[in-house]
């Protein structure tokens, strides 16, 4: 266990690396020069060369790597023009909208998918099964940006019971005062009711919309796990104990099955990323998505390169974080 | 004496892409109580099939044609659901080929025994618990408290399926059904299993049904013997009888193809390949192959007696005419 | 019956009786036979556009804008009063035109990097999978974010950034593949005879690859379609005034308050109808092919 525990943790370190060498490279190759851009219009060309020095862009590839990676660590993302601002400044602010996006839709996604999945996989053949079969073909097919809008122009326009979609409150509602910069929880400990319902209100179709796209193929996957443990020995060899069927379902084969389901929520995670990006441009929540998109908009390609690393990074953390957890829930791991 | 458990003429299919499979025609065979029978044949021979039968385990595609199966006079194929569940595991248990993948691996092997006293014996946990590290330490497992608390992976081969047969033999069942359990164990290791099987069977009064394709396992183990090919059951004896006077031309054939290390002797292999069971002949599955083959083997097979409770699923085969 | 020479003079035959089990497998199954059947007229009509489409694409009609699905214009008209089948219907050249690059240029740098390092093992496979695992690091999708992001709105650079993404998919499949076989009897004989390493791994070894990766890239293309739509939505991939299935969605958006839903729906079930029939066929040339992969 201590092993695979040191293993993994060291195989973050050059993961990382290769992470900030990536967006360092898609930095780097950007078009436009930034000396150019920070100089500014009045610029001649002597204070735009006194520029490109002082930032450094003369200098060979590796000496420019290893001054990003050193802003890196000082939190030094570039700025932005659109907000003038700091980009650590930008996505830290926003990261909380992000967050409880991401976390609602992968609520959504585990309650509904996994039992769906494992109900499927014990009726086989059922209707059940059918319906997730469906959704899990349909569902990975469907663009999730169209998904969004279909979505809104069922609830919102058709049906009115969702909210336009114009961000995390409903405007003229004051937000609660900032804990967690979740706003559903912050409204809660501050017991405002309003701010509460509206959040929430705000927050189910998107929520629902990106939960669904990652739905698909979670289902698919818990499905095909369970129908794999159904077949396994271990499972002749209960049923043939005379175990009631509760038991060998819903206690050992749900058991074995939902450990390497665990291995799973990694990947989830990176689909919820992806589908984030394209649902906050949809329901213009203002995330980090969002943000580096409409950054790109107006020329500002710092932005999205630093969202590029930002996730990169958190990516590489939840998949150690996953793996770690799977260590510890799977005795073949946890004792060697 | 009354038979522990009967099974007459049970007959399985099992509906594949390719078509019917019919597993098992009609077998039949009879365990006394106490008793080890062996069920011997090739794989594939339907062994297996009619062991899950019994335990009414077979699942779609097979299906269940016909037959009997009685344990204690009760029928197993009519009674219900529930009324099987309670048989399972506590009346007759049964243990597997592959010990380790038989074995739940996220729970400790001492809680898998520990839950099927609990279930079929109605003990509290606390009982449960003592009786379970008693059961390892009858099977041969030394540091049973601690080996408790361990995991199938932990475990060696031997171990595991020692643990499996502490499992069966927990709730202190009727008749136990081994399937192959020695196969993948070592053959030391497979020896001492085996002894400890014949041991606990005595010690608690278990009958012991053996499938197996090694007659050296039915040799060392069985009180009786049922033979079995294609499906059908072809001969029941004594252990000795039939290794020394068998009958039936496919045992006959079986034992001559035994490789002896004593005495070079060519080995002789059974001709022909056993036939499809998509289109399984009628009558005598044997027949393509019989040296003694004649027109009423395509019709139906008569059983009679060849000797003291030995007898063949033969019509070539009378009293007085088997030789050496 | 000698190994050395009949590995590719027993190959010709038997690939062609393959093909014919191939085929005949897969009819068996309705819904491939039905998402193959869209595929094509799909492709066909994308090829054939300029001759059958009866507008032209870009062509406006000041009288007839925003109008919904009706006999002349079978699927309404956008802001413009261009007919959207036909733009539908040429934005699928875009997409299908995109999806095929990405996924030829993805199998073949990511094939050979597999077969590379598979075949060679050692410190080339160490290096090579480190690149192969750096990609990886990312979520595919923000990935290509990044790279068309830095590279430009270009088809071109699109297809760049797809590729780059999809390669470690392949890369594994056929590494893992060449650990399979590089041990087996045929490609020990094809190095008893004193065949090159490359004309082994490239000639001998790799064309027993096919199938898993053809079921690959099936479902690839249409992940592929999926990406560039949405890149195009967000507006970092297909630019107007070429017109692309996600662009046009993304024009749709702001109608939805007003309640033209014909111009968000349709380039966006065109997007669906495509990615499914990809997805079902694949999954039937998986049930086909390789067995082994059965039950995801």
């Amino acid at each position: 266990m201590l092993g695979y525990l040191c293993t993994r943790v060291l195989l973050v370190v050059p993961t990382l690396f290769g992470v900030t060498l990536v967006t360092f490279v898609l930095t780097y190759i950007l078009p436009g020069n930034p000396a150019l851009v920070k100089a500014g219009p009045l610029a001649t060309p002597q204070h735009i060369a006194e520029m490109e020095r002082r930032m450094g862009l003369d200098q060979p590839m590796a000496v420019q790597y290893w001054r990003y990676l050193r802003g890196l660590f000082r939190g030094d993302l570039g700025e932005s023009h659109t907000t003038g601002r700091p980009v650590l400044e930008d996505l830290i602010q926003r990261v909380p909208a992000t967050l409880e996006l991401t976390l609602a839709a992968l609520a959504v996604a585990l309650v509904v998918g996994i039992p769906l999945g494992v109900v499927a996989a014990v009726r086989r053949d059922g209707w059940l099964d059918h319906v997730s079969r469906l959704l899990g073909v349909g569902g990975v097919a469907m663009p999730t940006f169209w998904t969004g809008l279909l979505a809104l122009y069922i609830f919102f326009y058709a049906l009115g019971v969702a909210p336009p979609p114009l961000g995390r409150l409903a405007t003229g509602i004051t937000p609660p005062p900032l804990v967690t910069g979740l706003l559903t929880v912050d409204s809660l400990l501050a017991r405002e009711g309003r701010a509460l319902a509206s959040a929430l209100h705000q927050l189910v179709l998107p929520a629902l919309v990106l939960g669904f796209s990652v739905m698909a193929p979670l289902t698919r996957m818990v499905r095909a796990t369970m129908l794999e443990v159904l077949e396994s020995d271990y499972i002749k060899a209960a049923w043939a104990a005379g175990l009631p069927r509760r038991t060998v379902i819903y206690g050992d084969a749900l058991r074995n099955c939902m450990i390497p389901v665990i291995t799973l929520l990694g990947v989830v995670f990176g689909f919820l990323m992806a589908g984030n990006v394209v649902v906050e441009s949809v329901f213009a929540w203002p995330g980090i998505g969002n943000y580096a998109v409409a950054a790109m908009m107006s020329k500002d390609s710092g932005p999205i390169q630093s969202f590029v690393l930002f996730v990169g990074v958190v990516y590489v953390f939840v998949n150690l974080a996953v793996d770690l957890v799977y260590g510890l829930v799977d005795p073949r791991i946890r004792l060697r | 004496m009354s038979d522990l458990l009967a099974v007459s003429d049970l007959t399985v299919h099992f509906d594949t892409d390719e078509g019917v499979v019919q597993a098992v025609d009609g077998a039949t065979l009879r365990i006394a109580p106490g008793e080890v029978v062996g069920l011997v044949g090739e794989s594939g021979s339907g062994k297996s099939v009619t062991a899950l039968a019994i335990l009414r385990l077979l699942r779609p595609p097979a299906r269940v044609l016909g037959g009997r199966i009685e344990l204690d006079g009760r029928d197993l194929l009519g009674c219900s659901e529930q009324e099987m569940r309670a048989v399972r595991g506590s009346q007759i248990s049964m243990v597997f080929q592959s010990p380790r993948t038989s074995l739940n691996p996220v729970l400790s092997v001492g809680r898998q025994i520990e839950r099927l006293l609990v279930r079929h014996a109605a003990a509290r946990p606390g009982q449960a618990r003592e009786r379970v590290v008693e059961m390892l330490r009858e099977v041969g497992i030394a540091e049973p408290e601690r080996r408790a608390r361990q995991y199938a992976h932990q475990l060696s081969g031997g171990m595991c399926q020692r643990v499996m047969i502490a499992m069966a033999l927990a709730t202190s069942p009727r008749l136990l059904i081994a399937d192959e359990p020695t196969t993948g164990l070592d053959v030391s290791i497979a020896a001492q299993i085996l002894d400890l099987l014949r041991d606990l069977g005595r010690r608690t009064g278990a009958a012991i049904l053996m499938i197996t394709h090694d007659l050296g396992v039915v040799a060392r183990l069985c009180d009786r013997v049922v033979v079995m090919h294609a499906g059908q059951t072809v001969e029941w004896a004594p252990v000795r009888e039939l290794f020394h006077a068998p009958a039936h031309p496919y045992t006959r054939a079986l034992l001559r193809s035994i490789p002896r290390v004593a005495g070079a002797r060519e080995m002789e292999p059974i001709p022909g390949w056993v036939p499809s069971l998509l289109a399984p002949p009628p009558g005598c599955r044997f027949a393509r192959r019989c040296a003694l083959v004649r027109s009423e083997c395509g019709v139906s097979v008569p059983v009679h007696a060849v000797g003291e409770d030995h007898r063949v699923a033969c019509v070539a085969v009378e009293a007085s005419q088997w030789t050496r | 019956m000698s190994t050395l020479v009949s590995v590719s003079a027993d190959e010709a035959p038997a690939r062609r009786s393959a093909a014919a089990l191939l085929w005949r497998r897969l009819s068996r199954n309705v819904m491939s036979l039905a998402a193959l059947g869209l595929l094509v007229v799909v492709a066909l009509t994308a090829a054939a556009a300029p001759v059958i489409m009866p507008y032209d694409p870009d062509a406006p009609d000041a009288e007839r804008t925003l109008e919904p699905p009706s006999r002349r214009h079978w699927l309404g008209t956008d802001l413009y009063g261009r007919d959207q089948l036909t733009r539908i219907v040429y934005a699928g050249r875009v997409d299908l035109l995109v999806a095929l690059e990405a996924t030829a240029v993805a199998l073949s740098l990511g094939a050979a990097l597999g077969a590379v390092s598979g075949y060679r093992g050692g410190w080339i496979d160490q290096v090579l999978m480190r690149i192969i695992d750096t990609i990886q690091a990312f979520p595919s999708f923000i990935l290509a974010m990044g790279i068309a992001a830095a590279l430009g709105n270009r088809l071109t650079n699109i297809v760049i950034a797809i590729a780059i993404t999809h390669v470690p998919i392949y890369a594994r499949l056929i590494r893992g593949e060449m650990l399979r076989i590089r041990e087996m009897e045929y490609a020990e004989a094809a190095r008893t005879v004193g065949n090159p390493r490359r004309r082994i791994i490239f000639y001998h070894l790799l064309p027993n690859c096919f199938p898993p990766v053809v079921v690959q890239a099936t479902l690839a293309m249409g992940f592929a379609i999926l990406t560039v739509a949405a890149l195009s939505y967000i507006g970092l991939g297909i630019r107007p005034p070429t017109s692309e299935w996600g662009a046009m969605t993304a024009e749709g958006a702001g109608y939805i308050v007003s309640g033209e839903w014909w111009i968000f729906l349709f380039p966006g079930l065109a997007i669906m109808a495509t990615v499914l029939s990809f997805n079902l066929l694949g999954d039937a040339l998986r049930d086909v092919l390789d067995p082994r992969m059965k039950g995801v």
